[in-house]
């Protein structure tokens, strides 16, 4: 018999307590490299809805992890992404799409100041929702979790996003909304576990 | 220089969910209240997973992969055996990935990470910050200069001690590459012992993360060295992979 020749995918292993001395040294007051990455998604003036993206990531007995890094990837207004990868136009140039946060010290909670992201289509064809993507890695956290940030004003594309229409237990898409706080401001709390357990990927 | 290159469209081969550890590892005890206890969703996937951010060497600075220098005072140097770790990140297809950063964390040589909330009574080492980065060549080569990490204690059973360790931070071309693991050390004692590198399933994935002595990289009377190569997710291979990039 022969063998396929491909290779694995390193095992995944916890980003530990200290993933922050790693990925944003100077959160952890490692003063180096000039200052963390992804602490700013724009370089300039952005074009579309500017908007502030908050939340808490919560272990199953609801306590906030305080040791998390949160990463956040999406495409700029237009729906174009800043990658390297984009073939379908240039996305805006003042936006990195791109954010990592450390959370707060004390309270756990990440902030994002972004731009509400446009929507990009599935591989068929269809339009998803605007959403963006969520990554988060802890401390107890074996292999990152991805998850997905969709608005809770967006009615009419969350029910025609097919992804969305995926979800099994229809009860448990409010795990992928973020809930809209004031003008420009909304929250989107992870729970790991629980009755209210974030919807993960598996992309 | 022409090497085969990792394909930057096409959807990403499935990850193994068979190889890769599972959520929930009682051993491990923090994984027992951060595990998420449903299935997860499951699509192919689509740009937002098929992209990633940009990163340019541009943004490096010249000490960024050299550990033992990148945060010791002028004349300096961190403490512990000089090492050189190395190697390629591949995908499944073991092309080389090129452009990908790496990002690096460890404890000093005597296994204390420099963070508030660390308790282990082992002494700091004012010239050692303990974090470095670097950006794999066209081949997806890298390399950086640290020093050989310390084993160290931590709260899980009453005498859990991990294994010498280094973290890797990992980006592709996609977002659904992204990648955090740990390398560990040929021949250290402490490899079976470890609740952490238990979580991985088999003894095949503890020898894909376990970094061989490399004797023909090493600098003589200066620093040896270990070979630690990384695999990121595939694309699903097409035709249309073999168009010139940017047709
Ligand atoms: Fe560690």
């Amino acid at each position: 018999m022969q063998k396929l020749d491909y290779l694995r995918e390193s095992p995944s292993q916890t980003a530990g307590p200290y993933v922050h001395i790693g990925c944003t040294p100077n959160f952890t007051g490692i003063d180096i490299y000039g200052g963390d990455l992804g602490t700013s998604m724009k370089t300039g003036p952005v074009q579309g809805e500017e908007i502030t993206v908050k939340g808490t990531v919560f272990d199953g007995t609801g306590t906030p992890l305080r040791d998390a890094m949160i990463e956040i990837w999406q495409p700029d207004a237009a729906g174009l992404f800043p990658s390297a990868n984009e073939t379908r136009g240039t996305a805006d140039p003042n936006f990195t799409g791109w954010g990592r946060s450390p959370g707060d010290m004390v309270t756990g909670e990440f902030t994002f100041e972004t731009v509400k992201p446009g929507a990009v289509p599935f591989p068929d064809g269809r339009m998803q929702a605007p959403h963006i993507t969520a990554w988060v890695v802890a401390r107890g956290i074996n292999i990152g979790l991805h998850t997905r940030i969709y608005f809770e004003d967006e009615d009419a594309a969350n029910a025609a996003d097919p992804v969305l229409a995926r979800v099994e237990h229809q009860n448990r898409l409010p795990t992928l909304l973020a809930r809209k706080e004031a003008d420009g401001v909304y929250r989107f709390d992870i729970h790991l576990q629980g009755p209210n357990e974030t919807i993960f990927f598996d992309v | 220089m022409s090497h085969p290159k990792t394909p930057t469209a096409g959807g990403f081969i499935p990850r193994d969910r068979d190889w890769q550890p599972d959520a929930l590892t009682p051993r491990y005890k923090t994984s027992v209240r951060r595990s998420p206890q449903s299935a997860l969703l499951s699509f192919p996937s689509t740009l937002s997973e098929e992209t990633s951010p940009i990163f340019g060497h541009a943004m490096l600075g010249a000490l960024d992969n050299d550990l033992i220098l990148n945060y010791a005072q002028p004349g300096e140097s961190a403490i512990g055996p000089r090492i050189i770790v190395h190697g390629r990140v591949l995908d499944e297809n073991g092309r080389g990935v090129p452009g990908a950063l790496v990002e690096f964390w460890q404890a000093n040589a005597g296994g204390r990470y420099r963070h508030k909330k660390e308790s282990y009574l082992a002494a700091l080492d004012p010239n050692f910050g303990g974090c470095g980065r670097t950006i794999t060549a066209e081949d997806g080569s890298y390399e950086f200069r640290t020093i050989y990490p310390g084993p160290y204690p931590w709260p899980n059973g009453m005498n859990d001690w991990r294994p010498a360790h280094i973290h890797f931070s990992l980006f592709g071309h996609g977002f659904a590459q992204r990648l955090i693991t740990q390398m560990y050390f040929e021949g250290d004692p402490h490899i079976p012992l470890c609740p952490i590198l238990s979580t991985v399933k088999s003894q095949a994935a503890v020898d894909a993360l376990t970094a061989l002595l490399d004797m023909n990289r090493t600098v003589p009377m200066d620093s040896r060295a270990f070979k630690f190569d990384m695999v990121l997710r595939g694309r699903r291979q097409t035709y249309f992979e073999n168009r010139k990039e940017g047709l």
